[in-house]
């Protein structure tokens, strides 16, 4: 069989469990497929080929001793700040550059235990900040669907590779967008989780009242697959939810007649692109033609907020989460100096890149005395706001519809200088990482040649039922398993 | 509201990070642009509104202190710049 990489993990798991293939010849065509377009794409900061074709071959044996999961063998990108034992991991920092962890996270346990094969530790912006992954210290990810535009980001390695057919599955994590943005610029299905829903064990941290890991694949059964096993509690994550994790296979193939669909018209604005205009009313006529109620009357005043509470928020437990970096228990060090502070100093000054260094900044600022009231606290506040705003529209919506990013990629460079602009791809995730919500990206077609995503927001721990409406919407599009190049 | 650079200076002090003057410049125009964008939240009227922390409503997450391996003292020193019988070392604290 030729060109296995092109298959989603749920039909190569049937090829495996029929005897088709092998999980060593599906590695290595993933493998081949990598060394052909890795070059144009940069998805990885690191390649683990042997460390998979060792996990490909214990995979093989559990088909033969009748203990296969539906991930087993199948070729996964994971994202570099889920720490994974023996395997570098620098979540795109230079300051991490030589980090080997002595542990492995929880998200990487469970995938192992299903027998899922690394293929290797994906791209991404420094420490998760940014939309684009041109803030990675090893060099910006290029959209597989053009090269020389981004991926979207922070996940974009991840993305990217999912598109291009260098692993069928990924992991990513998301705070303020990083999987459901370059999910939607790579033509990808990326879920963020409810907060809580899938434990931090052994994820590098950057904002951690908004941080959660996710899966990005090439379909939504697979997205659901993989949620599957990454969810549930971890006693060794005390933010992680008591509840036992639902069966998510059980939300797809459902018709979602009767379903509530509330679409906030604040999400429509001016800097919207009108080829993504255009998709997005496709897609609610498409849910409406299934039988689901559209409502375009839904008004979250809160939302224009909420750029400004994540950017106030997620800095300031950033500059506490990165206070670790001190080049004395690991990663880069600077010993030139004479004392302990001039090396912490220029360690920090050399190991992070800019936007990192403007985050840390800007939390230390709104942390310190005298302004603490005025951004931190006020931030919370309002947080409390865009969070009671979104519970009200749940008591009338099973699901919220909205664009994923008001554009399609942009090229490399273009924001790069201007921290706002870049701020501004978040607009459309933000609200739903601030209140803590589950929100999946699904593929709606094409402007320019380029993917459009639309969003699904659902309530708490409700992942079942945007899984339901984002499965029907699949159906009926015909928008899965896009390959570029 | 614009920063001065010598707020920044004192930002960057207190977050550890060494500024060079080209650096000094560009976060100050940066991170004062940034600000200013953030000054429409003072609008908000969050008179009686508690602040979130935290999205769930968990707290107090407590277990039994129990006894479990962790790492040894070889691997928690594997990833350290410098390390010295066992101990993690570092220049002087004091000046």
């Amino acid at each position: 069989m030729s060109e296995l990489w092109r298959l989603t993990a749920h039909e190569a798991h049937e090829g495996l469990r029929d005897e088709q293939f092998t999980s060593v010849e599906l590695t290595q065509s993933v493998l081949d497929r990598i060394a052909a377009v890795e070059p144009k794409v940069h998805a990885y900061i690191t390649l683990t080929a042997e460390l998979a074709l060792e996990q490909a071959r214990e995979a093989d044996a559990k088909f033969a001793s009748g203990t296969a999961t539906p991930l087993t063998g199948i070729p996964v990108a994971v994202k570099d700040l889920i720490v994974t034992k023996g395997v570098r991991t620098t979540a795109g920092s230079k300051i991490l550059e030589n980090f080997i962890p002595p542990y492995s996270s929880h998200v990487y346990e469970n995938l192992r235990r299903a027998g899922a094969v690394m293929v290797g530790k994906a791209n991404m912006d420094e420490f998760a900040m940014g939309s684009s992954t041109e803030h990675s210290a090893y060099g910006p990810t290029h959209n597989p669907w053009q090269p020389g535009l981004v991926p979207g980001g922070s996940s974009g390695g991840s993305a990217a590779a999912v598109a291009a057919g260098e692993a069928l599955v990924a992991l990513g994590s998301d705070t303020g967008g990083s999987i459901r943005q370059p999910a939607a610029l790579c033509g990808n299905v990326g879920l963020d989780p409810t907060y809580g829903r899938v434990s931090r064990f052994g994820i590098v941290a950057f904002g951690s009242s908004l941080d959660q890991v996710g899966p990005i694949g090439r379909d939504v059964e697979d997205v659901a697959t993989m949620l599957q096993c990454i969810g549930g509690h971890d006693p060794r994550d005390s933010t992680s939810n008591p509840e036992p994790m639902p069966d998510m296979r059980h939300y797809l193939g459902r018709d979602i007649k009767g379903m509530k669909i509330g679409v906030p018209k604040e999400y429509f604005i001016a800097g919207m692109e009108p080829g993504v205009t255009a998709r997005i009313e496709e897609a609610l006529a498409t849910l409406e033609s299934l039988g689901a109620t559209v409502d375009r009357s839904l008004s979250l005043p809160s939302t224009d907020h909420a750029l400004a509470v994540y950017y106030i928020i997620a800095p300031s437990e950033a500059s506490a989460n990165l206070a670790r970096y001190d080049g004395v228990k690991y990663g880069f060090s600077d010993r030139s100096g004479p004392t302990m502070w001039d090396n912490m100093e220029q360690t920090r000054a050399q190991g992070f890149g800019n936007e990192v260094k403007r985050r840390i900044m800007l939390g230390t600022y709104a942390l310190s005395a005298g302004y603490y009231d005025a951004y931190y606290l006020k931030a919370q506040k309002v947080r409390t706001v865009i969070n009671n705003e979104f519970a009200e529209a749940f008591a009338r919506y099973d699901v919220i519809v909205t664009p994923t990013s008001p554009t399609v990629a942009f090229p490399i460079g273009a924001k790069v200088d201007d921290p706002y602009a870049m701020y501004l791809n978040d607009i459309y995730t933000l609200p739903a990482s601030v209140a803590g919500l589950p929100a999946v990206s699904v593929p709606c077609g094409f402007s320019e040649g380029l993917p459009v995503g639309l969003q699904i927001i659902g309530n708490f721990f409700d992942e079942g039922r945007i899984l339901q409406v984002a499965s029907a919407y699949e159906q009926a599009a015909g928008f899965r398993n896009l390959l570029a190049g | 509201m614009a920063l001065t650079s010598a707020e920044v200076l004192h930002i960057a002090r207190l977050a550890r990070i060494a500024l060079r003057d080209a650096d000094v410049e560009r976060f100050t125009a940066q991170l004062s642009g940034i600000l200013d964008h953030f000054a429409a939240l003072a609008a908000v009227d969050t008179e009686g509104v508690e602040p979130t922390a935290h999205p769930l409503p968990l707290s107090n997450v407590m277990r039994d202190d129990l006894v479990a391996p962790s790492l040894s003292q070889a691997e928690a020193l594997a990833n350290a710049p410098q390390a010295e019988d066992g101990y993690i070392r570092v220049r002087a604290v004091l000046e």
